[in-house]
């Protein structure tokens, strides 16, 4: 099965590279496009979804950037499977929700992706690591190019991108990042700073995006308008607001050091303590505990763990992930078992690689 | 306090959202928040933005109101009440028949009812094969007033020729 060997290995998106990675997780674009002559997913008939699966699914094996991709087909994988691309970032709860005719196409290092027949015909992906929104934006753009030229896409010139749900007209785009912001949670400047954002004409959502909950102190941020700003000015105020608030969360930081440095510390070493060596974990905790030992990771406390192994522990703990490296189905209670082997395993491999480089 | 879904058990679950510079918070029971899925990220969640759509959506008087609702798009054949309901339009055409609710719709959203942004690659060639086809043709028209036929007739060929290369895309960019 195709799956096992991405839930084996780690998109580079979440390889703990570029700016800033120690508070933002990963950057997304995603561009939404539906072909003219279709009715819109949720009233268009199975031949017609499959038309548009077809047509995808042809102009994408003749876009260079994306001839390694793989195509899935939702109704060809089981529930865990499925399970598994949500937990990845990679699908979203719509498109695996449903047995209609619904597909995920996705390069090999989970660069770029396309989900087919989710609220819109198409909605193509750029992932990227840490704080990078021009190069995701960029990426996106010259595949939506590419595709743009043997697909038919439904557009006005009034009206952009014309979208099923008339909060993606226009750009059709959503730009998001990931960020962690423990420090402004503990000093509860969190509720000032999230209703900043939304008076500057963004949006806050949780970890898994729209509907999901806040967990772990990872907020997502996104623009929440496509009409009246391009592309690029949309990216630039995203881009600096994400800026502002990276400096809010240090400067929260250097206060709580202050206050209670030693404090800190110890609740740190405590949650990684607990990580390291625990025997039965459930994955809610493995999110809190890496939250505070990501904390200390970005107040480059020495010794603890790299962001590209606090960003397996985050991604590779959860519940599909588990029981498709495991190779089969579990029950929550065998699973905490596996998940506390593995993420022991994890730190144990982590702290003989710093104590040894290479 | 009680649970918002079922008043009955008591809420444990408390969560925020904020769409559109609009904070709500939720406070559900276990029970209920295990049904709905909030504590797994496969369940979809029950406020989605097509019912906080629907609650923006204009508040026309009653009569008013029944009439907009019926208005149906000839091409998807939805009717604008099914979108006051989902959130979700049928087809790109619903974008034109429903263009008078939808504009105050957009203008609230967005602030904005005009794209900026960038044009499929497809239409950009469009314009610039109506764009190219409109210059030759007001040279063609300078040639014969300055009575160059030879010029002209060559003017007239290119212009014919690109036409039936891409004169049906040029025909539809133009609307």
């Amino acid at each position: 099965m195709k799956l096992v060997s991405l839930a084996q290995g780690l998109g580079r998106w979440l390889d703990g590279s570029g700016p800033a990675s120690d508070i933002v997780l990963s950057t997304r674009v995603r561009l939404a496009r539906n072909l003219k002559e279709v009715p819109f997913t949720h009233r268009a008939r199975e031949e017609q979804m499959a038309m548009v699966y077809s047509s995808v699914v042809s102009a994408v094996r003749k876009t260079p950037a994306l001839v390694t991709s793989t195509a899935l087909q939702m109704r060809e994988l089981t529930p865990l499977d499925r399970q598994f691309l949500v937990e990845r970032h990679l699908i979203s709860h719509d498109l695996a929700d449903n047995g209609r005719l619904r597909g995920l196409l996705l390069v090999p290092d989970e660069s770029v992706s396309a989900m087919v027949n989710e609220e819109d015909h198409l909605r193509l992906q750029a992932l990227s690591s840490g704080f990078q929104l021009r190069s995701a934006w960029e990426a996106v753009n010259a595949i939506d190019d590419e595709l743009g030229q043997d697909l038919d896409y439904a557009f006005s010139d009034d009206l952009g991108y014309l979208t099923a749900c008339p909060t993606n007209a226009g750009t059709g785009m959503r730009a998001s990042v990931l960020i962690h912001l423990p420090s402004l949670v503990l000093t509860k400047q969190i509720g000032r700073v999230l209703q900043g954002i939304t008076q500057v004409g963004l949006a806050v959502r949780g970890f898994y995006g729209e509907g999901s909950q806040i967990m772990g102190n990872f907020f997502q941020i996104s623009n929440q308008t496509t009409l009246g700003q391009s592309e690029r000015e949309t990216v630039e105020s995203l881009e600096r607001v994400t800026r502002q608030i990276i400096d809010y969360e240090q400067r929260a930081r250097d206060e709580l050091l202050k206050d209670a440095r030693v404090q800190i510390e110890d609740k740190i070493w405590r949650a990684y303590g607990t990580l390291r060596h625990s025997r039965v974990i459930s994955s809610q905790e493995v999110i809190n505990l890496s939250s505070a030992v990501r904390f200390g990771v970005a107040l480059q406390m020495e010794g603890l763990a790299s962001v590209q192994t606090l960003n397996e522990l985050l991604i590779r703990t959860q519940p599909a992930h588990i029981q498709l490296a495991t190779g089969r189905e579990m029950e929550q209670r065998e699973r905490n078992v596996i998940r506390a082997d593995y993420v022991r395993k994890l730190l144990d491999d982590n702290a003989a690689d710093a104590v040894n480089p290479n | 306090m009680q649970c918002q879904l079922c008043g009955k058990r008591p809420a444990v679950v408390h969560f925020t959202e904020i769409v559109n510079n609009k904070k709500s918070e939720y406070h559900v029971c276990e029970k209920c928040a295990e049904e709905r899925g909030y504590h797994t990220p496969l369940v979809k969640s029950k406020f989605s933005v097509g019912d906080l759509l629907a609650g923006m959506v204009d508040q026309a008087g009653v009569g008013e109101e029944a009439k907009v609702g019926r208005v149906q798009c000839p091409r998807c054949h939805m009717v604008y009440s099914a979108f006051k309901e989902s959130g979700r339009l049928g087809c790109s055409e619903c974008y034109t028949t429903f263009r008078a609710q939808l504009r105050p719709l957009l203008r609230r959203i967005h602030g904005s009812t005009k794209h900026v942004g960038k044009t499929p690659v497809r239409d950009s060639a469009r314009v610039a094969i109506r764009r190219e086809v409109q210059r030759l043709h007001e040279d063609m028209q300078a040639a014969i007033e300055h009575e160059e036929f030879e010029t002209a007739a060559r003017l007239r060929d290119q212009i014919r020729s690109i036409e039936a290369q891409g004169g049906l895309a040029a025909e539809e960019g133009s609307r």
